[in-house]
């Protein structure tokens, strides 16, 4: 572990609920550049939530606590006062679990308007986009990193792509914009079992040592080039234990019953949150 | 340009308005007999006629009750200081667009490429200001230019056609337009003969102006062109000013011709848009009819494309965006007369604000009409909640052996869309435009025309707002 002071997302006593409906109850979470933490929990938990409360999804609403990015010399940023898109060009990513489609958007289209504003986050809408020539040439290359056929660029953003030409896609995404710190929900889901390995493979060459990721997962396989520093289990909305890269083993092996057992409190919340919303597991709104 | 010292012009449409137009003399030529003969009999039907109400089925979703036909007439030719709009085309075709480049396409486009034009045509409140034809293309028998100019000239070959392709007497506005038009616009194409460049026809409107133009496009067998029509100008909703548009458009596609058609309809909001077209499409022939639309404060239009020999295909594209308090409504038909025909309809719909959006759409197929391929589809993205858009599709079939279907759709800008663009930078007002555009490209995908394509997608474009 470093012990240079380092640029830091750090989330503390979050709150968050989704119409009215209180989803996470204090979550406490630090994650340096060039760390990689990995987010385990049962269906429902709260993850996915996590990840749009970083992004500033408008459906939920944090009640408590702070996100913010905090620069290695201490000067904090908070993230809860700026929209999505100035997270976004303030270094922040989050690759879906069930990306939007954009019917009659080229996905080369959209992601010169993208890496344009993370690049240049003062832009104003209507300013040059990237010049074409080079946006050209870093696609194809990183496409070509990815083994993504270039003709993919052409199609539209997630629009009739199979599950796994998303997760690809989304990781094209994140290897187009760099960013500082990224979350990555379930990006495993829906890919085979080799693009599974590539999948390892390709985030862990794009994270480097600059990248601070957190992986949502219930496998373990992304992790296989992606040791996780921490690795930290969610329940009932709040994170109760965190371990070393066995504990996503053990989860993934054996499953939830210790911790339910061991956090009979947050399993309890567990039971009531899902009483509240039907006794079922809702999907992130979706069109 | 000089400004008749003729007596003063009456300011409705009445008797002593149609006999100095039919006494108004061109270029020293008589306008010839028939042409006045059929300003007449209009004239006489125009008397007979109530405006239309809400009991005619083709007006049921038409709100005309503030319109005043009594305080439209006739207008000056304007001074030579009178201002002339431009065109939505006028970057377009000047070729100073940047937005064209692509991903795909390596060799970039020379900069400075500018379309040429075949010919012009500039009207102002009825008047016609400047008219040209490239003399390469005239020399070859192709006749383009002022109505009024070429009846005189050429009257033999208009006359079978002039108002003969559409109704010109089934209601009020059809009426005064065939009995009242001025500044029309004629084309004809000779068999065999190619135009690889546009023709280009911009009617303007000055405030309160009004324009009754109408066009006549004849492709003899085997020919092809691709004419553009624009409409800009007039008052806007906000101000005092308004404008009234009275049109008709006419084209006849011959055998093995191919057309084409574009109308861009980009008034200012205090227009009132009236206007009857239709398309005959002969053996083999083959039309790409696209209507844009934009402007005006209400329209009305009625865009019909007749399938009279075996073979012919029309493909007609529909993009529309309204703001405000606009009210658009069209009648389509797709009348299928000879067996082995194509139509194909898409029309896609934007709407902001209050604004309102009416398509009724009609695939007829007579019994003659067999193997008839029939289709018709229009889809509408509401950006806001008090905005409203009507879909009615319909189908009449007396033939047994076709494949005729329809569908319409109607939805929002979805949130999450815009979240997840937000979530890779894009701002909320660029993401809401890039998903509007989106929304538009499987009708642009179809307009071959790049400057038509471009001119609408930024016309739309500097439009849209953010979505409540
Ligand atoms: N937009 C929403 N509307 C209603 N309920 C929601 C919404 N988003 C999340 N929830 C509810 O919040 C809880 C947490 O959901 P979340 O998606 O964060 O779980 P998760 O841990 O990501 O689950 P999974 O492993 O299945 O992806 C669930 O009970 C879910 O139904
Ligand atoms: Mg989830």
């Amino acid at each position: 572990m470093t012990t240079q002071p380092q640029e830091k997302l750090v989330i503390s006593g979050l709150h968050a609920a989704v119409e009215g409906q209180e989803i996470l109850k204090g979550v406490d979470l630090e994650i340096g550049r060039g760390e990689i933490h990995a987010l385990m929990g049962p269906n429902g938990s709260g993850k996915s939530t996590l990840g749009y409360c970083i992004m500033g999804h408008p459906s939920y609403e944090v009640t408590a606590g702070s996100i913010e990015l905090v620069e290695a010399d201490g000067t904090r940023h908070d993230l809860l006062a700026m929209e999505p898109d100035q997270r976004a060009r303030a270094g922040v990513f989050l690759a879906f679990q069930r990306p939007m489609s954009i019917p009659g958007v080229r996905l080369a289209d959209f992601l010169r308007h993208a890496v344009t504003n993370v690049r240049n986050p003062d832009r104003k809408e209507g300013q040059e986009l990237m010049p074409m020539r080079d946006f050209r040439s870093e696609l194809k290359a990183k496409m070509a990193d990815l083994s993504i056929d270039t003709e993919f660029a052409r199609r539209y953003v997630n629009d009739g792509f199979s599950g796994g030409e998303m997760k690809r896609a989304e990781i094209l995404q994140l290897a187009m914009l760099r960013p500082k710190f990224a979350i990555l929900d379930e990006t495993d889901s829906g890919l085979d079992a080799d693009a599974v390995r590539l999948a390892s493979q390709s985030i862990a060459r794009i994270g480097g040592a600059e990248m601070g990721i957190l992986i949502i997962t219930h496998h373990e396989q992304l992790l296989e080039h992606n040791i996780p520093l921490r690795t930290h289990v969610m329940l009932g909305g709040r994170i109760v234990e965190s371990g070393g890269p066995e504990l996503a083993a053990e989860l993934h092996k054996r499953g939830y019953e210790r911790i339910r057992a061991a956090y009979p409190e947050a399993a309890a919340a567990e039971q009531s949150m899902q009483d509240a919303l039907g006794n079922e597991t809702a999907q992130p709104v979706t069109a | 340009m000089t400004t008749p010292a003729a007596p003063a012009l009456s300011n409705t449409f009445d008797r002593a308005s149609l006999d100095r137009l039919l006494t108004d003399q061109h270029s020293g030529r008589a306008v010839p007999a028939w042409a006045n003969d059929s300003r007449r009999a209009a004239f006489e039907r125009l008397e007979t006629f109530a405006l239309p109400d809400r009991r005619d089925e083709n007006w049921m979703r038409t709100d005309i009750r503030l319109f005043k036909p009594k305080a439209w007439g006739p207008r000056r030719r304007p001074g030579p200081e009178a201002p002339v709009p431009t065109g939505l085309l006028a970057d377009f075709l000047a070729g100073d667009s940047s937005g064209g480049e692509s991903f795909f396409d390596e060799a970039p486009r020379p900069s400075g490429t500018s379309t040429q034009l075949a010919g012009r045509l500039l009207s102002l409140d009825g008047h016609v200001l400047h008219e040209q034809l490239d003399p390469a293309l005239a020399s070859r028998g192709v006749l383009f230019g002022s109505a009024d100019r070429l009846l005189a000239s050429h009257g033999d070959v208009f006359e079978r056609h002039w108002f003969s392709v559409i109704d010109s007497q089934c209601d009020w506005f059809a009426a005064l337009h065939a009995a009242f038009h001025t500044a029309s616009t004629v084309l004809y194409v000779p068999p065999g003969v190619r135009i690889a460049e546009p023709l280009h026809v911009l009617s303007g409107l000055g405030e309160g102006g009004i324009d009754t133009s109408h066009v006549l496009v004849v492709l003899g067998d085997g020919a092809e062109a691709t004419v553009l029509t624009e409409t800009a100008g007039g008052g806007s909703a906000s101000g005092a000013g308004s404008g009234f548009h009275c049109g008709g458009t006419e084209i006849v596609v011959g055998r093995n011709a191919f057309l084409r058609m574009v109308n861009l309809q980009n008034w200012n909001t205090g227009v009132w848009h009236f206007a009857r077209q239709k398309a005959v499409v002969h053996e083999q022939g083959r039309l790409q009819w696209t209507l844009g639309a934009l402007g005006s404060r209400l329209s009305q239009v009625a865009q019909d494309v007749a399938l009279a020999g075996r073979g012919a295909s029309a493909q007609v594209n529909g993009v529309m965006f309204t703001e405000g308090r606009q009210q658009l409504v069209y009648n389509t038909l797709q009348h299928h007369e000879a067996p082995g025909c194509k139509s194909d309809l898409l029309y896609k719909g934007g709407l902001q604000d209050r604004s309102r959006l009416v398509w009724r759409g009609m695939i007829k197929v007579d019994k003659a009409a067999q193997k008839t391929d029939g289709y018709q589809r229009n889809d509408n993205l509401m950006l806001s909640r008090e905005a409203r858009a009507d879909s009615i599709p319909g189908l009449e079939i007396e033939a047994d052996d076709v494949r005729c279907t329809h569908g319409a759709t109607s939805g929002r800008v979805d949130e999450e869309q815009i979240f997840y663009a937000q979530a890779r930078g894009l701002s909320a007002d660029e993401a809401a435009r890039l998903v509007v555009a989106g929304f538009f490209q499987q009708v642009f995908d179809r307009i071959t025309i790049l400057p038509v394509r471009e001119a609408l997608a930024r016309a739309i474009g500097s439009r849209i707002r953010r979505i409540s």
